[in-house]
């Protein structure tokens, strides 16, 4: 018997693959397109020139420190949501989506203003030596705010659905709350924070707007890779541009299908068998 | 190990879960808390297992005061409702896992063979590699009891333990789980809100009703000698007429029963579907059939008494009368209460 699908799969199939082809597929074929236009040597020329490399490397770098942070803070934020109520969590709650919300640039002005020198967070800093805003820690900073919702909102329904029974069982069973949170808990939050965490970094390296205002975009200090193929883009050098846009995709790509096949792994007791 | 409750009380924020119960099990025995939900049942179980603290009152194993040890270092064998296997660690693992994070060391060796050693006892063998969601309800349950045995617990405690099953593995798991505590002779207190589970298992029955005990006994002597009509009611279908109660009798439609102790006053006489005999004779109260319903190895008649008062009771399928007929029933065995 042939099963119906609501609302019509070839319908559906269509609008679908026509919307993929129109927003997503199009606009990369375009920019791949465009960094073709180079000869292989010009484009490996300008995607190894010092200064890409420089770039590569802070917001390589940087990247990772913003989700590392968030990991740890992500999951103790949506830890807290979850298992403890108090006054005010809903708002805390409803607060975490802010950055989503907040247009970037905005973000990236508050942030700037908060940990300048003069700043309310970067005056008491600037005394204990630490310096945010212009530095890769301005970077990190602005990175976090950005992509924290991330790892939140994706391990929070997972926490939300975790049993307590779980826990209770490894207490009876005589484990420490650190050996229960290390073998029962973690690896049954891992695919959700693998999740969070690769959304997350992908952000990070794509984030534009909330850092060009903090970094300072010192050339081989505080220029993320984004902020250079828009330098290329307003030199109307568009094929060098594309190419360092395309390192971008290029990564972003290779991140993405590694934490599939990570999460494919860490998934591998719900397979059926 | 024998466990002793001591007055033990639990308040929740909104109401008082269990008022305080008094309770001695006897080392090696099996025991069943029985009753409605919200009878307080699994919170007692809870707070001897040490997931829930007791308000007040005490709790001992053996002689030593378990009240205040914390549920990691009380020695108990836990089997949750759901289970609670460990989803991404296999059969073996699940099962390895109390040994692992023991105190007292074990050699992989060692654990390895006490796995096969557990996995033999409840009869999984060939299980081991399988992840928990990979195997059936009946098969989870016994390597959540194989997990809690693993740990070589004081005490087994086991929380509504065939509640999520379907009734034949039900039965099946009753059987076996009696014969692997008559093998293992652990002291063992198991929740159930059936009470045909509950004869079925227990040496002994723990009646509880709105946080006390009401009743507490062999199987035998709480279905021959219920205390009261909660009792004779949750053991199984009970019938229930009005009765005036004056000297040592109680009265439905001026029949009158024997009703020994029982004070002066308005009261009521239960007593089983199987009890009552339908008579043309006279003797009995007097009723009219209202309804009969065939079963297959029965056949069920729903009368009306004189006083228009439903009654119910069950005779052999050859039963002649039908619909509207008048006659009489005489009640076997009626128990006579006061009214609550």
């Amino acid at each position: 018997m042939r099963r119906r699908v609501l609302p019509g799969l070839p319908l559906a199939l269509g609008i679908t693959l026509v919307y993929v082809g129109i927003i997503v597929v199009l606009p990369l074929a375009a920019l791949v397109f465009k960094a073709a236009s180079l000869g292989p040597e010009d484009y490996w020329r300008i995607v190894s020139s010092d200064r890409a490399l420089a770039s590569y490397r802070v917001t390589l770098l940087c990247a990772l420190a913003a989700t590392a942070f968030n990991l740890v803070f992500g999951l103790s934020l949506a830890w807290v949501l979850v298992r403890y109520r108090f006054p005010g969590r809903r708002l805390v709650d409803a607060l975490v989506d802010l950055p989503f919300a907040l247009p970037t640039a905005v973000a990236g002005i508050a942030l700037t203003t908060l940990f300048a020198t003069n700043g309310w967070f970067g005056g008491p800093l600037s005394h204990l030596g630490i310096k945010v805003a212009y530095t890769p820690l301005g970077i990190i900073v602005a990175m976090s705010f950005t992509s924290i919702p991330f790892i939140v909102r994706t391990v929070q329904p997972v926490l939300e659905e975790l049993d307590p029974a779980l826990e209770e069982a490894g207490q009876t069973l005589g484990a420490s709350d650190l050996s229960i949170f290390a073998s029962v808990m973690l690896p049954l939050l891992a695919p959700a924070l693998l999740a969070g965490v690769s959304l997350s970094f992908a952000r990070s390296l794509g984030e534009f707007g909330a850092i060009i205002f903090i970094a300072g975009n010192q050339p081989f200090s505080t220029e993320i890779t984004a902020l250079l193929a828009f330098i290329r883009l307003e030199e109307y050098d568009y094929p060098a541009s594309a190419a360092i846009a395309s390192v971008m995709l290029l990564t972003a790509f290779v991140m993405l299908a590694l934490t599939n096949l990570m999460q494919a792994r860490a998934l591998r007791y719900t397979v059926k068998g | 190990m024998k466990i002793r409750l001591e007055n033990v009380v639990k308040e929740f924020q909104t109401f008082r879960a269990v008022h305080g119960v008094s309770l001695d099990i006897e080392s090696g025995e099996l025991v069943a808390l029985l009753g409605p939900s919200g009878s307080g049942k699994t919170t007692i179980l809870r707070m001897v297992a040490g997931l829930e603290y007791a308000d007040g009152g005490a709790i001992y194993f053996g002689e030593e005061n378990a009240t205040d040890i914390p549920v990691r270092e009380r020695g108990v064998g836990f089997v949750f409702q759901h289970y609670a296997l460990f989803p991404h660690m296999t059969v073996g693992e699940n099962i390895a896992f109390g040994m692992k994070v023991s105190k007292v060391k074990r050699t992989p060796r060692e654990i390895a063979a006490r796995v096969t050693e557990l996995l033999d006892l409840v009869q999984l063998g060939g299980l081991k590699d399988r992840f928990p969601g990979q195997i059936s309800g009946g098969q989870r349950q016994r390597v959540a009891l194989a997990r809690a045995l693993a740990v070589d617990p004081r005490v087994l405690l086991l929380d509504e333990p065939f509640g999520a099953l379907d009734a034949n593995v039900r039965r099946d798991l009753r059987r076996w789980l009696r014969k692997i505590h008559d093998e293992l002779g652990i002291t063992t207190l198991f929740v159930t809100h059936d009470q045909e589970e509950a004869l079925d298992l227990a040496d002994r029955v723990v009646i509880l009703n709105k946080g006390k005990i009401v009743q507490e006994g062999t199987p035998e002597a709480v279905c021959r000698n219920p205390a009261d009509a909660f009792v004779m009611n949750f053991l199984g279908d009970a019938n229930r007429l009005d009765a005036d109660i004056r000297g040592g009798k109680a009265y439905v439609d001026d029949i009158a029963f024997e009703a020994d102790g029982v004070a002066d006053g308005s009261g009521q006489i239960l007593f089983r579907p199987a009890d009552v005999t339908w008579r043309e004779d006279g003797q009995g109260i007097s009723a009219k059939i209202v309804r009969v319903i065939d079963r297959p190895d029965s056949r069920r008649v729903l009368a009306m008494t004189g006083s228009g008062q439903a009654v119910e009771f069950d005779t052999a399928p050859e039963f002649p009368h039908r619909k509207g007929e008048a006659g009489f029933i005489d009640i076997r065995r009626p128990r006579v209460y006061a009214s609550a």
